[in-house]
């Protein structure tokens, strides 16, 4: 580990951090331009960030701790897995100290403590959104892990840094197996990042809201940081998906600047085309009842499933 | 160990129709359910051209044309016809909830892959490896027409169980003779037909399709 690849490290994560609320804003542009309305700016969600920075902050009585530090800690996670993933370069000298399901670990940690916090103040909006929210991670989380296994399957490694530099070596080759799973990586994307088939992200009502209802009681800065790291969750799942499934374009460990410069055009390209692709998906489908949410997701689960045995099946 | 391109398309639609058996099974409509089984014909026809093609199989081609006219054309046209004149398009109701079955699907993919395993090393075709696929495909089907109630999605279920039987054949030992397969279309027509008119028999009968009428003997 040199200077270079903790400034790399570094770098990425920084990337990460800045580049989040302008994916979630073009993702937010695109939705706006298929359904014929108006798009909002850009740079809307760092100017909500900025509005949320200035108020002051209001906290629910009866709050514990708990409630404060609950903003900074998902922030935090968001920011370490946003180190773990390879958005950039594949040297992270960060990633060897955590493979991929340690990150699913990291996601399941944040959810966890949003929930409490949700709980915490005890309004009915609150538990409820907080239950939801569990419900559906419980059922996603299995799917996301089967989705990893079936790529470590092929890779014969759970960094994701490694899995993304192998796949994006080998010789070109249809893999049903990858297929299946990026199927079911994109429907745990949908249901983990709050998205419309099973939550949607700017419900004013409060009877369908998930992941609103847990942060109806936040203000000001704790809200932006909330705001915030929603975004780097998005921006770090799609960095996944590209890492698992696009894994092209990645700068290698001896890559100097131009070649860093020349993977962050390339992933400012998938990303483009990826929020747009989500826009449609979000565009095209009617929010699921909350009953059938673990329909989609078992979906979700088996079609990972598959993909590990159609790998097991189909290699000899 | 990277395959040659056609074993890779091979096994690329093989998945295909293995995730098709697995929409079939999660569908509710019915219409949507004659669809998909229109699409797992298609696929069932490039896989089969495909190994036609790999192999230099002449008469796979003929069997492939053959699926082609009845299974993505004729029968799920016969099948519109019906649910259009029986007037049943709406949402089926299943035994077992869906997100259970589709569990005990992915059952029965386990069992009859480690089933195909030690079957298929006997096997000398360059599609060997799909053969767990195939008995899969088979009993898919089969689940399907166990956890449905409705006659007409139970007769989508017996005709993708032959889906899943061509794919085996093809797969183990490049398709069964052209006297079988050509006996096994016209019995899967004839079939569809015969069902068809005991559709308005069980309907005139029972005014429903619900086949839980059949189970007692006699009136009360």
């Amino acid at each position: 580990m040199n200077a270079i690849t903790v400034l790399t490290q570094l770098l990425s994560v920084l990337i990460g951090v800045a580049l989040a609320p302008l994916f979630l804003g073009w993702v937010n542009q695109c939705r706006a331009w298929l359904s014929n309305r108006t798009a909002p700016s850009l740079l809307q969600p760092y100017r909500t960030i900025r509005k949320l920075l200035h108020k002051d902050a209001v906290i629910a009585e009866g709050a514990s701790p708990l409630f404060r530090a609950v903003p900074y800690l998902l922030f935090g996670a968001m920011a370490t897995a946003a180190a773990i993933v390879p958005s950039l370069s594949t040297a992270l000298p960060f990633g060897k100290s955590a493979d991929a399901i340690a990150l699913v670990g990291l996601f399941a940690t944040a959810r966890v403590f949003i929930a409490l916090a949700a709980m915490d103040i005890g309004t009915a909006f609150g538990t409820l959104g907080a239950r939801r929210e569990m419900m559906i991670g419980f059922l996603a989380e299995p799917a996301l892990l089967m989705v990893v296994f079936t790529a470590s399957l092929i890779v014969g490694s759970t960094e994701l840094p490694v899995m993304a530099e192998t796949l994006a070596g080998r010789a070109v080759a249809i893999y049903p197996s990858l297929a299946f799973a990026a199927v079911a990586f994109v429907m745990v994307l949908l249901a983990e990042n709050a998205r419309i088939p099973i939550d949607n992200p700017t419900t004013h009502l409060e009877l369908t809201m998930i992941h609103e209802a847990m942060v109806l009681e936040y203000s000001a800065r704790h809200l932006a940081l909330i705001e915030w790291a929603s975004a780097l969750k998005l921006f770090n799942y799609a960095c996944i998906g590209f890492a698992l499934f696009l894994p092209w374009g990645l700068a290698p460990a001896s890559a100097g600047a131009e070649g860093l410069l020349l993977a962050f055009g390339l992933l400012l390209l998938k990303l483009v085309v990826a929020g747009a692709g989500l826009a449609l998906m979000e565009t095209l489908s009617a929010k699921l009842r909350i009953f059938r949410a673990p329909e989609f997701l078992a979906m979700a689960f088996l079609l990972a499933v598959l993909g590990l045995l159609v790998r097991l099946l189909l290699r000899s | 160990m990277t395959l040659p391109w056609s074993a890779q398309l091979i096994h690329l639609s093989a998945a295909l129709l293995l995730l098709l058996s697995f929409a079939m099974l999660a569908q509710r409509r019915v219409r949507s359910l004659v669809n998909l089984f229109a699409a797992q014909g298609a696929t069932l026809v490039v896989s089969t051209v495909i190994v036609a093609w790999s192999s230099g199989q002449h008469h796979l081609y003929y069997s492939a044309a053959m699926t082609l006219v009845l299974k993505v054309f004729l029968l799920p046209a016969i099948l519109h016809r019906l649910i259009r004149r029986l007037e049943v398009q709406w949402d089926t109701e299943t035994l077992v909830n869906i997100p259970t079955v589709l569990l005990i699907g992915l059952l029965v993919v386990i069992f009859s892959f480690g089933l195909a395993q030690p079957i298929s090393q006997f096997a000398d075709t360059v599609t060997r490896s799909t053969l767990g696929i195939a008995i899969a495909v088979v009993l898919l089907a089969f689940l399907m027409m166990i956890t449905r109630r409705k006659a007409v999605s139970q007769v989508v279920g017996f005709l993708a169980m032959e889906n899943g039987l061509f794919f085996a054949a093809t797969s183990a030992t490049y398709g069964m003779p052209m006297v079988v397969e050509l006996g096994i279309a016209l019995d899967v027509l004839v079939g569809v037909f015969i069902l068809g008119i005991f559709f308005f028999q069980i309907r005139e009968q029972f005014e429903s399709l619900d086949l839980h009428h059949l189970e007692t003997l006699k009136e009360d």
